[in-house]
């Protein structure tokens, strides 16, 4: 009963700020001349700190750093609540009523999977960054969708191929039950014994509203795995990873594997209890010269507390960048006619962007970069805020993501 | 002696102490929720956004002020408190007269509206807060791995209960209320200032959700939604308990804590329904609770 009826509250909050950032001089002729953008996020619940207000800047950044080419470009910004419904009702009446051209963000999956059939019944442009299932260019793929920033397949890879090759040989899982983390789970299991590990046992803990993790903690404990895998996202992460801490499993000579955890879960966290831990993101904001400038653009243009960018919002950046370009190159008319055109058009062309360097989008939709796994600092490590990731191991892009031909996915059979 | 119901009998051990661990969150919790309930008769659902607030003041404490652990686990209660007794006076107070639903949905909307703020000002993923220097590391009991911090929850959630118990029953001051709440005109007519007292037993019950907010803080992320995640199990072990039993609510959150910790060995997915599916039975049985006064 609390979360639906505050979710009715800031739904009725929500559109107020809708209504208020739709322009009522709106007339004809600036409408068929203006690019509008809705950056569908998670603004009041657990993923707004790696999705939310900072994706709505970044997004932003991009339109500033595209500059005018001849046409407007306007930013619109709606709270899903992490509810289906809620996403669709606001993505259709966006579409409908107010024009929006493009969706980008939409994090958790159930609400982007959601998002998706919508966006390819109206035929308009959608852009996810921050959502994590493989679904996307997998069964439910769509020729109006881009996959931008990362997926479960590839932290699977990445994370627990990795730590099977550094010795890890047994695993244990901590899952939320639900389903991101079973496919997260389901997807490091298979790459843990394709790499000779052995999955010794795993526990699945109810979503959302678990808070105390100790008794899975002390089941992974009796299991004597050498590595326990967090298989959850977002606030229970944490949780888990610091209690974690606390019971003593790193002490006791077992590592614990947040299997996806953001620099912003990072500094929640802190490093006296991060420290030591390994992750993958495709972005950082301290990796080169290029994503410094344009995570000090980001922090610049007003992020909440002066928020560092993580990938998701990287990937709004990006996105939105791209999304832009392709607009330009083949006309605002064309690019506001037919969603699967741009998406097409937005194949067709090499990425290139501060945040992700050059990169290529394949025909089932999903953007391809590299994949960094990274090692937590400890607090003797960091030199400042923000400073938390050692570069262990770079994956190329090519083999960064799920191949094409294990997808499954009806656009490229 | 190796295995239990097919389960290694250590990490059954492990479950039943931690179950005890969990059970002092609820106990200390609803502790205060039946305080209010008994004297006010007000059904406080701002209780988990104050228990929120007692883990954030103690963060500001630390990150602001430069007071510790030991300071804020005083200081925090009492600003906490205070907010509850301005909350009490200006609005609750009008309240009293009205059935119980009318506070209810104030309070509620009070709840919502605190942890919209910190979201707001804090984002969702919270703030870390170490364990004092003094409560880290962890004893080797054999059968689990006990973190020193834990221990000291469970102890201090047992003082503070039976602190209050004894004030509320064996005290001067206490019986004052418990007349108050039987008569309060009579009561009155003695000299006896109950407006005062009602304000002064919410800033009570209120200071207990912060401590309890404030135990949390090392533990938990300190986040705007810790209170809504615990507050719903702690309502169902009010009911259990028998609204506005003192006693029963402490009896029932330990033995909640442990029913859930079994659970979680048992059959993990169930474990954020167990606690309703007794409160189920239990209201089928006895509709006024376990310890309740029909």
């Amino acid at each position: 009963m609390t979360e639906s009826s505050r979710r009715n509250f800031l739904t009725a909050t929500g559109s107020l700020g809708l209504a208020a950032a739709t322009p009522v001089t709106g007339a004809r002729a600036q409408a068929a001349n203006t690019i509008r953008i809705g950056v569908l996020t998670d603004m009041s619940g657990p993923f707004r700190d790696i999705s939310g207000p900072t994706s709505v800047v970044a997004t932003r950044t991009a339109v500033q750093d595209f500059g005018n080419r001849g046409f407007n470009v306007e930013v619109l910004v709606a709270d899903h609540q992490n509810r289906p419904d809620v996403g669709v009702s606001l993505v259709r009446q966006w579409i409908d009523r107010d024009g929006v051209d493009c969706v980008v963000d939409v994090p958790s999956s159930g609400v982007a999977l959601a998002v998706n059939s919508v966006m390819r019944e109206r035929n308009k442009v959608y852009l996810n960054s921050t959502a994590a299932t493989v679904e996307l260019t997998g069964g439910q793929c769509s020729p109006n969708t881009i996959h931008w920033t990362y997926d479960t397949w590839m932290l699977a890879r990445s994370t627990g191929g990795a730590l099977v090759r550094a010795g890890g040989q047994s695993w244990f899982f901590i899952t939320a039950d639900y389903a991101f983390g079973h496919s997260l789970e389901n997807q490091t299991m298979e790459f843990v014994r394709s790499a000779g590990g052995r999955v010794v046992g795993s526990v699945r803990h109810p979503f959302p509203g678990t808070t105390d993790y100790s008794s899975f903690l002390l089941q992974a404990q009796a299991s004597r795995a050498q590595i326990v895998g967090i298989s959850n996202a977002g606030v229970d992460a944490i949780n888990a990873i610091k209690q974690a801490g606390e019971f003593g499993l790193m002490r006791r000579g077992q590592r614990v594997a947040g299997l996806l955890v953001f620099v912003n879960d990072v500094n929640s966290m802190g490093l006296q209890i991060a420290g030591g831990s390994v992750c993958t993101e495709t972005f950082y904001w301290d990796l080169n010269d290029r994503t410094r400038a344009v995570s000090q653009r980001i922090v610049a243009n007003g992020t909440p507390g002066g928020n560092r960018p993580s990938m998701g919002h990287a990937g709004c950046y990006s996105a939105t960048l791209h999304y832009l370009k392709t607009v330009a190159d083949m006309g605002i008319a064309n690019a506001k006619a037919s969603g699967v055109d741009v998406i097409n058009r937005m194949k067709a062309m090499p990425t290139d962007d501060d945040a992700f360097g050059a990169g290529t989008i394949r025909p089932d939709g999903r953007k391809l970069h590299p994949a960094y796994l990274f090692q937590v600092k400890t607090p003797q490590e960091s030199r400042g805020p923000w400073d938390f990731y050692t570069l262990l191991q770079t994956t190329p892009a090519e083999e960064a993501f799920r191949p094409m031909a294990q997808g499954n996915c009806a656009l490229v059979r | 002696m190796d295995e239990i119901f097919g389960i290694p009998a250590p990490l059954l051990f492990g479950q039943l102490l931690l179950g005890l661990i969990n059970g002092a969150f609820y106990a200390l919790l609803s502790l205060g929720l039946a305080v209010i309930f008994g004297m006010l008769n007000v059904i406080n659902f701002t209780h988990g956004a104050q228990f929120m607030m007692g883990a954030f003041v103690a963060w500001m404490l630390l990150n602001y002020l430069g007071i510790g652990y030991w300071g804020a686990l005083l200081i925090a209660p009492l600003i906490v408190g205070l907010t509850g007794v301005i909350l009490e006076r200006t609005m609750i107070a009008r309240l009293y007269k009205l059935d119980h639903l009318y506070g209810l949905l104030l309070t509620f909307g009070v709840g919502l509206i605190i942890e919209g703020l910190f979201r707001n000002e804090f984002g969702s993923s919270g703030m870390p807060y170490r364990i004092p220097a003094e409560l880290t590391g962890a004893w080797d009991l054999g059968f689990m791995f006990m973190p020193i911090y834990r221990g000291w929850v469970v102890v201090v959630a047992l003082v503070m209960c039976l602190a209050t118990w004894l004030v509320i029953e064996k005290t001067k001051i206490g019986s004052y209320l418990r007349a108050a709440t039987e008569n309060p005109a009579l009561v009155q007519a003695f000299g006896i200032n109950v407006p005062r007292m009602m304000t002064l037993t919410y800033g009570a019950g209120v200071a207990l959700a912060a401590f309890a907010g404030v135990l949390a803080a090392p533990i938990y992320s300190v986040n705007p939604q810790m209170g809504a995640n615990l507050i719903i199990i702690v309502f169902a072990v009010v009911v259990i308990g028998g609204m506005g039993s003192i006693l029963g609510s402490v009896i029932t959150g330990f033995s909640l804590g442990v029913i859930e910790g079994l659970t979680k060995v048992f059959y993990p997915e169930a474990s954020s329904t167990v606690i309703f599916v007794v409160m189920a039975i239990v209201l089928l049985a006895r509709p006024a609770g376990l310890f309740g006064r029909s």
